[in-house]
């Protein structure tokens, strides 16, 4: 009995440890990639592994193995999310695949989606793009001989696409195009974002992930110079910050308002974390509104030395402007600018020299032209450097981690501002705080802090990402949030035990960011989200991704617990993120060996405690029962197992 | 600081004292009772030393070191510290050789005086009464060591001084460099893994080869004694088809030597061009005549390429990699930071990446030719051992999973480079030669293109990055007959030369690298394993993915022509062959005008196939070489740079708790194997050990990114490294970074 289970048990494993976790372990490093390349739709997590592997990314998509899944007919359209409609379908559609040629095949356009199915292929290929990710869509050139019609679609997520049709015969016919362009720009076409209409219900609501009192108490706040106001309740202090913030216990909510007067946007400095020991602090805030003649404000004084008087263990502030001098000097001209050392007594500023979201802009846009669609090889490295990319990477996180060094190494609190401090502050922030708490580098950690620095804090998402809207030129749109992560890669690469999730994990976010499928980075604030009434209406990312953790769980984390991660800041070990922003490049074969391996050895470990606690129990059974009848039972075979290690 | 090698030299062997008499060392210096010594190796000599020598610390600003004894030996230059050092801190990963404040004097790269504020490099001719405030040693294994010589006496300074700057550059014989005086006191015993590494020095060795491959050559034994030419190898390997006359035509030039067989029958030959003689048309029809012999080898197809024209020369890649190992030598923080600015294009600029990049592109088209169109392939070059065992040997890797393994790459260096005749002792320049044109890192670059590999396809390969490292460093540990000849007939002689002088002794035996117990204990040897590495599954089917037949693949495949390899011994059918037969009337001209530069569209076309199929580690590799996939060595170039080091982080954190998990698994294989034992016995066994990995990962939190080769010691430092200097001027800010950031109010909305 027990000798055949012990055999069984090979088979058997790999059916009873379920869903895609099994993929990853059997098939090598390609359906590694294949998921990382592009999250799928979470209508896919139920159903079984034929509609997993059409939400995969394209190029990908060619060398997967399991093409005969696709030669399904029932694929010519794509699995529908909950309330996910058909809204043109046209054949003889051709896609210009920079890496594979023209494919010709069928395009689909839903209000969620565009579909693009070539069957005539082996393996077949599908092109499936949430309409979110489409920040242009142009018509190239007029007709022309052939009769043909081309369209470029521009992503927000490092690729371009382009597609050639007939020109119709019938010309009162719409272009598919034109379908596709009223629902890739719903907020421009006056339609409802899809977060709105997707239904779809998780085991988990992502929306109970962050409850700030919560979050503040595991920080241990309130506590003796530190209290909770209720003051932004309904977001009358300042509109773009959270209803619950942490203040210092002395200062009564009045004075709160009068330093909300000398700050700009009224973001006052609010504590974003307190270091368990020191209690030194990190806070976050706006620049000062000091202007051209040097205004100062008694309140925002007695503040700032109310922060330092908040931690016994030092005597000193740290200003950290994120901005580069000039630009903080600049800021003058507009009423702004930034602390002045005379006023306040103790704080020493220092510029972080980081620019702002116009160069960041701009040096994502040279990057695509770097790396997209292919890559020159003779000159990469210098036109890597004339990106200037990872330049902006190493400065955010030194300026990250001279914040961390502060108050891990110094004791001592540090405040933290740019301009309005929701886009470099809240870089600076979240990354000093996922290099001194080990907390935020667990999964829930990272959800929390995102939710927290990010989103309550009144990052801009929908400025910043401009979601649903065609206006693909304005001046709001840049990749703060993209940085953020890649800044956070940048950390994994170099501690990877030291995070819970895995890069899909972070691609996946990057991939919702522009999705619209989830309403987690929907909106500019949250008071807009309240009053949008977000998450009553739409589903949390974190709903889909706490449903199934095993799919963005790092196997080889180790818990850290204490201790303080400094990242090397240099360039030498900075390095672009293939995995996000060259992953539609097939030539780029993404691997995670370490991975793969340590969950073949964590199996076969299993494998063989099962085996040799089974042998155990025989050797037991038969030591105790029938000590007398011993030498060549027939029952006896067990086969050696065969080590690969 | 911990002291050099104390345990390594003592224990092994007792006998050394009686080599160098207490005599012979206080000839050599003034003040012999103050001063400390290392644990000398047997036959190592000190030739001078000074005391109160400070040794500064990496940041030239702080004048902070430590005191102690500087001493140059027959074998390295030795610093000393007068600092009690804890003992129970002795590293993991130590050389028994060598200690971390010890030098070989084969390691000197250069030599810097430090007069004032400025520097100068020593070239060894001016040093007369003159020296300088301090040393600055540059160490081709990339470390760097500044001495202070301020605090000395006078004499001693000077004498030090002189005594580095003669020992470590200026020319010598061969017969002085140390390894003859260490082997001549030293008793090596054979060693098992020597045995298991094939040294290509016998006829065995190549018959094995040649039989493992399944290949059709012939065996050539009678250049045994090197009477057919001083150029060829002892034993090698020819087509068929080839006499001994022309074995012997134009001594050994223009030979094709056997490498390596294909499964289908074609193989891999290289040669050396002839002498370019004008108006004679022996060499010419020599030629043709050796071209038709490799035609003949398998259906009448041969490709040549001629590296000498296609590659770098061996003078390019010494230009480059001078410049390339320059960004590595760092003096100090602020040096570090501004260099760090300009990373990326100085990198680009020095081309190292760049020749990187090319060899392992020839070496991916050869492999095209002999996988894809099963050619016959024949590499050339001028001297015939230079770039031809780059290639040859990287093509061997990417289709042979054999020489992945480490006595197979140990083997595959024996065979392509040691019995090759790759010019050891010029390119490495043992000997300090002020000529340095034959000076060049040929086996550096090809050891480059293999980690190229190891870092794409970890699991294909048995060996670890530190063991390559280690590889590396060993070239210019001057023990090692490895690294100290130009060829086998030049081993042959001078170990005759050596021999005859010191009958008395018996045989010279030198060590060849691959005894690593020379250098490393058992527990150190451990770290080059690759804990990745995904050995051949043999019986056990249900753990491997199911391998799907290959025809599946090639529709998608860009010449009708490709056809995948079938399984060993399939033949290719007749349309095919007749194919071939007409090629080999085209030999002539491609005699005549080389190979143009196969145009890369389509080695890329290979590439994107092969990528399309599922990997298999045991199967053809095939590096991928766009401009993120080539990176730089960090290992090797970075370990020593205290601004990079990770603390409690690189990749050495996982691959730890991937070998930590391999030890359970092999742990339990053991008791699964016990029990099943004990119960034919029944004996009752105790339990299984918990197996408790907490401890052990906790570990892997305090390991730093260049484990091994630097540990944390005591002070785990929270420090971490700031960048310092002008951040914000390197960026060529335009109008954007003007623009008023944040503020919509402020922009006009397009």
């Amino acid at each position: 009995m027990e000798k055949s289970g012990s055999i069984d048990s090979l088979g058997s494993k790999r059916s009873s440890s379920r869903q895609p976790s099994v993929d990853s372990l059997s098939s090598a490093s390609t359906s590694r990639s294949d998921r990382s390349a592009q999250a799928k739709p979470p209508s896919a997590m139920s159903s079984d592994s034929v509609a997993t592997s059409t939400e995969l990314s394209p190029e990908l998509r060619v060398r997967k193995p399991a093409c005969h899944v696709l030669r399904d007919s029932s694929k010519e359209e794509p699995q529908l999310l909950p309330n996910e409609i058909v809204q043109d379908m046209a054949k003889d559609v051709t896609y210009i695949c920079p890496f594979i040629g023209p494919l010709r095949g069928t395009l689909t356009v839903t209000n969620y989606r565009l579909f693009f199915n070539c069957i005539d292929r082996d393996p077949a290929f599908v092109l499936d793009l949430p309409l979110g990710v489409v920040s242009r869509v142009e018509k190239i050139g007029g007709a022309s001989s052939r009769g043909d019609v081309s369209y470029g679609l521009v992503c927000k997520d490092m690729r371009n696409l382009r597609f050639a049709h007939k020109q119709m015969d019938d010309t009162l016919r719409k272009s598919i195009f034109e379908v596709l362009m009223k629902f890739a720009f719903p907020v421009s076409n006056g339609l409802q974002i899809f977060s709105f209409e997707y239904g779809q219900v998780f085991p988990e609501n992502g929306w109970k992930v962050y409850d700030a009192l919560t979050e503040y108490k595991r920080q241990g706040i309130p506590n003796e110079s530190w209290r909770i106001t209720k003051v932004n309740d309904h977001y009358e202090l300042c509109d773009t910050y959270p209803s619950t913030l942490v203040v210092p216990v002395n200062i009564p909510d009045e004075e709160l308002k009068r330093v909300a007067a000398f700050r700009a946007k009224g973001r006052i400095p609010v504590l974003s974390w307190i270091h368990p020991e020191s209690q030194a602090t990190v806070t976050r805030c706006s620049q000062p509104m000091v202007g051209v003649n040097g205004k100062r404000s008694k309140e925002d004084e007695k503040y700032l030395q109310a922060i330092m008087d908040a931690n016994a263990q030092s005597h000193k502030l740290f200003i950290f402007d994120a901005r580069p001098s000039v630009n903080a000097a600049a800021n003058k001209m507009k009423g702004g600018g930034y602390e002045s050392e005379d006023a306040y007594q103790n704080a020493e500023l220092v510029f972080l020299d980081i620019h702002n979201i116009h160069v960041m802009r701009e040096s994502l846009r040279k990057l695509k032209d770097v790396v997209y669609p292919n890559i020159e090889e003779s000159h990469w490295l210098s036109n890597l450097e004339s990106t200037h990319w990872l330049e902006h990477i190493k400065l955010i996180l030194a300026g990250a981690l001279r914040i961390a060094d502060k108050v891990e190494s110094g004791k001592t609190s540090v405040v933290v501002h740019c301009s309005d401090g929701w886009d470099r502050t809240a870089q600076l922030t979240s990354l000093a705080m996922l290099m001194l708490d080990g907390y935020y580098r667990t999964i829930r950690g990272f959800e929390v802090l995102l939710e927290k620095e990010w989103l309550s804090f009144g990052h801009r998402f929908q400025l910043r990402i401009g979601h649903g809207d065609k206006n693909h030129t304005d001046a709001d749109r840049s990749p703060v949030f993209i940085q953020f992560i890649d800044c956070v890669w940048q950390m994994t690469r170099q501690f990877p035990a030291a995070f819970e999730f895995n890069e899909y994990f972070l691609v996946t976010i990057l991939d919702h960011l522009y999705s619209c499928l989830f309403g987690t980075f929907l909106c500019n604030s949250e008071q807009q989200r309240v009053k949008e009434e977000i998450p009553k209406k739409t589903v949390s990312l974190w709903s889909y991704i706490n449903s199934q953790l095993e799919e963005f769980t790092n196997p080889l984390y180790v818990n850290y617990s204490n201790h303080v991660l400094f990242p090397v800041v240099s360039l030498r070990h900075l390095e672009l993120w293939v995995g996000y922003y060259i992953r539609w490049n097939p030539r780029m074969r993404p691997q995670e060996p370490v991975h793969q391996r340590y969950k073949e050895l964590l199996a076969k470990r299993a494998e063989l405690q099962k085996r040799v606690e089974e042998l155990q129990r025989e050797v037991t059974n038969r030591s105790a029962s029938s000590s007398s009848e011993r030498a060549g039972s027939p029952t006896r075979s067990i086969t050696p197992v065969q080590t690969f290690v | 600081m911990l002291s050099l090698g104390s345990g390594g030299g003592k224990s092994a062997k007792p006998s050394f004292v009686s080599y160098v008499t207490p005599e012979e060392i206080n000839s050599e210096k003034d003040t012999p009772k103050e001063e400390k010594h290392p644990d000398l190796l047997p036959g190592e000599v000190v030739f001078c030393s000074a005391s109160t020598v400070l040794k500064l610390t990496q940041d030239e600003l702080s004048q902070r070191g430590t005191f102690g004894t500087l001493l140059c030996t027959n074998f390295r230059v030795s610093f000393i510290s007068d600092e009690e050092t804890g003992e129970e801190t002795a590293p993991l990963f130590k050389n028994k050789l060598y200690g971390e404040n010890d030098i070989p004097l084969s390691c000197v790269d250069n030599i810097y005086g430090g007069y004032e504020d400025k520097r100068k490099l020593v070239t060894g001719s001016q040093v007369k009464n003159k020296y300088p405030s301090k040393i600055i040693i540059h160490c081709k294994d990339l470390r760097v060591f500044q001495f202070a010589l301020t605090f000395c006496k006078e004499e001693d300074a000077k004498r030090i001084f002189q005594g580095i700057v003669h020992h470590c550059l200026e020319p010598k014989s061969l017969k002085n460099i140390f390894a003859f005086s260490f082997c001549e006191n030293t008793a090596f015993p054979e060693m098992q893994m020597q045995q298991r590494t094939m040294m290509f020095d016998s006829a065995e060795d190549w018959a094995q080869d040649l039989k493992r491959t399944k290949g059709s050559c012939r065996l050539v034994t009678e250049n045994a004694n090197f009477g057919l030419s001083p150029n060829l190898p002892q034993y090698f390997i020819v087509p068929e088809s080839v006499s001994e006359a022309d074995m012997t035509l134009f001594q050994g030039k223009g030979l094709p030597i056997w490498c390596w067989s294909h499964h289908s029958g074609c193989a891999l030959f290289k040669t050396s061009n002839l002498p370019l003689q004008q108006e004679d048309n022996v060499p010419q029809s020599y030629m043709e005549k050796m071209l038709t012999a490799v035609a003949h080898n398998y259906l009448y197809s041969v490709k040549t390429e001629d590296l000498s024209d296609t590659l770098p020369t061996v003078q390019d890649i010494q230009l480059s990699y001078s410049k390339f190992k320059q960004f590595f030598f760092i003096d100090s923080t602020t040096d570090f930071w501004v260099s760090d600015m300009k990373w990326f294009s100085s990198l680009d600029n020095c081309g190292w990446l760049d020749i990187i990049r090319q060899c392992l592109q020839k070496a991916m088209e050869v492999v095209e030719c002999l996988e894809k169109e099963n050619n016959n392939v024949l590499i050339m070059e001028d001297g015939g051992s230079d770039l031809c065992c780059v290639i040859s040997s990287l093509a061997q890797l990417m289709l042979d999973s054999y020489y992945r393994t480490l006595q197979g790459f140990q083997s595959l260096v024996q065979k392509e480079w040691v019995a090759g005749g790759h010019n050891f002792l010029d390119r490495c320049n043992q000997l300090h030669l002020k000529d340095k044109e034959n000076v060049s890192p040929v086996f550096l670059l090809f050891l480059e293109c293999v980690w190229q590999l190891l870092q794409q396809y970890g699991p294909a390969f048995q060996f670890s990055e530190t063991y390559l490292t280690v590889l590396s460093d060993s070239i210019h540990v001057p023990v090692f007959s490895t690294f100290l000849f130009n060829s086998q007939h030049h081993r042959a002689s001078i170990l005759r030369q050596a021999d005859s002088s010191h009958s008395q002794r018996g045989t010279l035996n030198c060590p060849t690298v691959w005894d690593w117990s020379v250098q490393f204990d058992c527990k150190a040897q451990q770290l080059f394993i690759n804990p990745l590495y995904a050995e051949k599954p043999k019986l056990d089917k249900s753990m491997r993915r199911p391998h799907r037949p290959k025809h599946q693949r090639q529709l998608s495949l860009p010449s009708a022509t490709f056809k995948t390899p079938p399984k060993k011994g399939f033949f290719k059918d007749e349309t095919d062959s007749l194919k071939k037969i007409l090629r080999v009337k085209r030999i002539s001209r491609w005699m005549l005008s080389p190979d143009s530069p196969q145009p890369s569209s389509t080695s890329r076309e290979f590439y994107e196939a092969w990528q399309r199929k599922p990997l298999d580690y045991h199967g053809l590799l095939l590096p991928c070489l766009d401009g993120p996939a080539v990176r730089i060595w960090m290992q090797r170039y970075l370990r020593w740079i205290q601004e990079v080091q990770i603390f409690g982080g690189g990749l050495v954190t996982v691959l730890s708790k991937v070998s930590d998990l391999l030890d359970e698994v092999q742990e339990l294989q053991r008791q699964l194997d016990r029990h099943s034992s004990s119960l034919t016995s029944n004996h009752q066994r105790p339990r299984p050990r918990p197996i408790s990995a907490e401890t052990d990962s906790r570990l892997s939190v305090l390991l730093s990114s260049s484990f091994p080769f630097t540990t944390l010691k005591n002070n785990w430092s929270y420090k971490p490294a700031i960048p310092t200097g002008l951040l914000q001027s390197l960026m060529n800010s335009g109008n954007l970074a003007d623009t008023e950031d944040d503020d919509q109010e402020s922009l006009v909305r397009a």
